[in-house]
């Protein structure tokens, strides 16, 4: 090896070079293979679970979600099949024309949407539309656009809409029930999701969905007490009177003395469970259970009730309301007109503070108290319904003379409307104080005795003034019924402690017919502010017109018809109860009610 | 059957020697055995870029066409002796650096690269003609002079290969410059070059390699980081790394079956039919299969070695050895990637991935190597 060769021919390559060569090669084959037979045998498991991981995802099937029927079956809350699109931002921008023929069919603007996109580039999912109808959604994924999906769900409608809603409630975007019975039957309504095992790509399209899947288990129906027909009349009614009396608000409640089933019940301000915006509103609220107030005179009936019960008054016991104010230590009751000496009948249809007052200082605090445990004042109503309020009736312990005698006529407790509905059902159904419900298949529970049947017919009896010419209640007559009803005019408590000399709750609450009652009705007008804030003179008629309505819807025979023939032989001809209404003795019904 | 009959009719009778396929074949100065082991990885690939291509038979027809058409150009090179490309080598080196001149100039970016020249009639990388043209110029420099190089022999050495390579890295395409500079090393290699030239060479890279580190991409720091720790960002660049694993660890022993491998399928491997071609091969085939496949490569190699030690000067002999062991780098390098023990860099798996100029280039190599084969001169001694 020294010189250069003119005619080289090739030396061979020293020994050591081969070799060299020859392990250079060994070790590259060798160290691919050991790579090969670590990933492909002792990891294999391992990679194989990590590449399932990433293409066999576990879809949910939603489930159909049960209806919500009032009694008769009528819809209040049904569920449809809809499909939302949903993309992957930054595969749909990838292609223009794609962004824009889907702007112009889901009726945006394309500029809009391709800025919500590129804003949204960085996710994986987001939606680019509401739910829609399933043809409308078939048309958009016609398009073929990249990245672009569909999710099937079910969307839940309101038939009813602001007539209901408070009552139903409404199912969020993933279909949980967020308020109202939507809520409170949630387990019931949902049924169970299924699920099916599918191969995904990487652009989260489904490529193989023949794997394993469970089906949905639909949701079952729920039934409500509520009469659809009546509940109108009471949202429609109610609506009108807060409108008319410029009041803050408002409550209606009709209950079915006997059963305890909740016929209709509504509040205002009111809200369309359809309409999404509106359902972060006030309207949502269903004050009728969830709010508390002051029962104010509405309580009187309860203490007269206790009082007979106890023996230590009779019917035909006197009292002395002179001069028509009454101190009791520092506080002093009042009565808006002196009304002298007066029997229980009177006192309650004239509403006497007064009176009610010394009746409770008679009987004293213990058994006020006990009185109104027997009604249910101091006990929730167990309806049910998400949120219900819980009543505040202080143990009779810490009540003192004042707290007595303020309590005999409303004051110092409060409770929501479905207490005062209940505790005048025990006084409509003969002393039996049903449970009330808001829900048909919910198990009955038997009725709790709170009275005697004679002292509740007694009570029932003197109420019947209420709804006299002579009595605070005479607006909420019904032509063809007698009424037993008492009127509640109770002060709102102010912020700053005391009550407010001119903020008021109107209420009313009665049963009918007098003699053999079959619905309880209370109405609360909030802080009317058109002139009358008198419970008999701002909720009186509505509680007619309602109730009235809701007699005639359910047949129930007016007081001063003959008894009906036996069932057997009812004639297709005989007369209803409306027309007999309309010759009857009472007033004529107004227009509003010849609607 | 046919070529057959016409070398007999050719050879007028039957009475001499019957000659074998690969005599005839030789006659054409086209190596069989070769010619086989080329035609079998190209089949097999053809194969699976079906699979990975989510079942395109265009891409098959596509990859077939380039091979047809290299497989002319290898006979076409074949044709002529080795001294041609000897006297070649210079001019070739000369085209391609100023090929690769232009390209800095006026050439195409595609994925971020600066490496296409577009003539008009054809798009190609300048580049992958310089994986030829080193070995055949410092080759067909050394031949002449004395070996083992002296110094300045191997100072002209190093600036013939250092010139196109800078030019190469800076397009940037570290992959191509890397081939390059195992190509033109193992020219060097071949020639004799001493041990402490080799072991300088080493220390001098050693040295140099936090300047190298320096002067990287962020993108290809970040890539030789993330071979280190694919877990850390399994979303990002260590992306392929982890779902190339995941494609080739699936695959197991037998393999999910062919058109059965779902990281390719469902997209959630890049690059599929083209540089992580490996790893889909692996999930469908199996480990067995992919000791077949390296077998065949390295059947491949041996060929070309056998052929350097056969070759009759200088010139031959490095460049037979240098193309063959270069082959073997391209190969280690795209599944040393794939595999996860290498950076990620763009180099195919060479005759297997869907993919143009590589394909051509590679074969006019081994049309050199038929040459050197088939041209031998029966010497006297």
């Amino acid at each position: 090896m020294s010189g250069a060769r003119p005619n080289p021919v090739a030396e061979p390559v020293a020994q050591w070079r081969r070799w060299l060569v020859l392990g250079l090669l060994s070790l590259g084959a060798a160290t691919v293979v050991g790579r090969a037979f670590q990933l492909q045998v002792l990891e294999r498991d391992f990679l194989r679970q990590e590449g399932n991981k990433r293409h066999i995802r576990t879809m949910l099937i939603p489930a159909h979600r049960g209806a919500i029927t009032d009694r008769r079956g009528e819809p209040l809350a049904l569920s449809a099949p809809v499909e939302s699109l949903w993309a992957v931002p930054s595969a749909l921008l990838d292609s223009p024309q794609h962004v824009t023929a889907l702007a112009k069919l889901l009726n945006k603007n394309p500029r809009a949407f391709e800025k919500f996109l590129a804003q949204r580039k960085d996710r994986k999912f987001v939606y680019i539309s509401d739910p829609l109808p399933p043809a409308d959604a078939q048309r958009a994924l016609s398009l073929k656009a990249p990245g672009v999906f569909s999710e099937p769900a079910y969307a839940r409608y309101y038939p009813a809409g602001e007539v209901a809603g408070q009552i139903v409630g409404f199912t969020g975007r993933d279909g949980d029930g967020l308020e109202g019975i939507e809520k409170a039957q949630e387990t019931l309504l949902s049924g169970k999701a299924g699920s099916r095992r599918v191969i995904r790509d990487r652009q989260g399209r489904v490529v193989d969905d023949t794997l394993e899947s469970v089906a949905a288990a639909s949701g079952k129906d729920v039934q409500l007490t509520i009469d659809l027909r009546i509940q109108y009349l009471a949202y429609r009614e109610l609506k009108a009177a807060v409108a008319e009396n410029k009041a803050k608000g408002g409550l209606i409640v009709v209950a079915d003395s006997t059963t305890g089933e909740i016929l209709a019940v509504a509040s205002q301000p009111g809200f369309n469970p359809n309409n999404p915006p509106e359902r972060r509103s006030s309207g949502t609220r269903n004050r009728a259970i969830v709010d508390s107030f002051e029962p104010g005179s509405t309580v009187k009936p309860l203490l007269v009730a206790q009082a007979l019960e106890l023996g230590v008054y009779q019917p035909t016991s006197m009292i002395d309301t002179t001069p028509g104010t009454y101190k009791v230590g520092a506080l002093t009751v009042r009565d808006v007109h002196p009304q002298g000496v007066v029997d229980l009948a009177k006192m309650l249809a004239k509403s006497s503070n007064v009176g009610a007052a010394k009746v409770g200082l008679t009987i004293g605090a213990e058994s006020v108290w006990s009185g109104y445990q027997r009604f249910g004042l101091g006990e929730p109503v167990y309806s049910g319904f998400p949120g219900e309020s819980n009543p505040l009736l202080r143990h009779y312990s810490e009540w003192g003379q004042i707290a007595t005698a303020t309590a005999s006529y409303g004051y110092g407790l409060s409770v929501n409307a479905l207490h005062l509905v209940r505790a005048y059902a025990a006084l409509a159904n003969d002393g039996l104080m049903p449970h009330l419900r808001l829900v048909q298949n919910e198990q009955a529970t038997p009725p709790q005795r709170a009275v005697s049947a004679q002292t509740a017919r007694n009570v029932r009896k003197m109420l019947e003034g209420v709804v006299s010419p002579d009595g605070t209640g005479i607006r909420a007559a019904i032509p063809g019924y007698r009424v037993s009803a008492k009127t509640g005019t109770v002060r709102k408590v102010s912020e700053t402690g005391g009550y407010h000399g001119d903020k008021h709750q109107s209420v009313f609450i009665g049963m009918v017919p007098a003699e053999h009652p079959r619905l309880v009705g209370l109405v609360m007008i909030d802080e009317p502010g058109a002139g009358a804030y008198y419970g008999g003179l701002v909720a009186g008629p509505v509680f007619s017109r309602v109730m009235q309505g809701a007699a005639r819807q359910l047949q129930i025979p007016p007081d001063d018809m003959p008894p009906p023939p036996p069932r057997t032989m009812a004639q297709p001809g005989t007369a209803s109860p409306v027309q007999l209404a309309q010759h009857g003795t009472l007033p004529p019904p107004s227009p509003e009610q010849a609607r | 059957m046919i070529a057959e009959v016409i070398y007999r009719v050719r050879r007028g009778g039957p009475d001499k020697p019957e000659p074998g396929m690969a005599d005839l074949l030789e006659s054409w100065h086209i190596d069989m055995w070769l010619l086989l082991l080329l035609a079998t990885v190209a089949g097999l690939g053809m194969f699976v870029i079906y699979s990975a291509s989510g079942h395109s038979i265009p891409a098959v027809v596509n990859q077939a066409e380039r091979f047809l058409l290299g497989l002319f150009v290898m006979a076409v090179v074949a044709q002529a002796p080795p001294e041609f490309y000897r006297m070649l080598a210079p001019w070739l080196y000369g085209l391609t650096l100023l090929l690769l001149l232009l390209v800095e100039v006026i050439g195409d970016h595609a994925m971020g690269a600066q490496r296409w020249l577009d003539l008009g009639f054809i798009r190609f990388q300048p580049s992958e003609l310089m994986k030829l043209a080193m070995p055949m110029t410092l080759a067909a420099f050394l031949h002449h002079r004395r070996l083992p190089p002296r110094p300045l022999t191997l100072l002209a050495s190093l600036v013939i290969l250092g010139v196109p390579t800078v030019l190469i890295m800076v397009q940037p395409d570290l992959g191509t410059s890397m081939l390059v500079i195992a190509a033109g090393g193992f020219t060097l290699f071949f020639a004799g070059l001493q041990w402490r030239w080799i072991l300088g060479a080493l220390a001098a890279v050693g040295a140099a390699a936090p300047i190298l580190w320096e002067r990287l991409h962020d993108y290809q720091r970040k890539r030789i980081l993330t071979l280190l720790d694919p877990e850390s960002d399994p979303l990002g660049a260590g992306y392929h790394i982890t779902q190339s694993k995941i494609a080739i660890g699936s695959g197991g022993l037998f393999g999910k079956g062919w058109l059965e491998g779902t990281q390719a399928k469902l997209e959630f491997l890049p690059e599929a039919h083209t540089d992580f071609i490996f790893a889909v091969f692996a999930e469908e085939l199996g480990l067995i299969s992919v000791l077949v496949l390296l077998s065949v490569y390295l059947c491949i190699v041996g060929r070309c070695l056998w052929i350097a030690v056969r070759a009759q000067d200088s010139f031959q002999r490095l460049l037979a050895g240098a193309l063959g062991m270069t082959f073997f780098i391209y190969v280690f390098i795209n599944i040393g990637m794939v595999i996860g023990l290498l950076p990620v860099v763009g180099v195919p798996l060479p005759l297997f991935s869907f993919g143009g100029t590589s394909m051509v280039s590679l074969l006019a190599g081994f049309g050199m190597l038929m040459s050197i084969h088939t041209h031998r001169k029966l010497l006297a001694n």
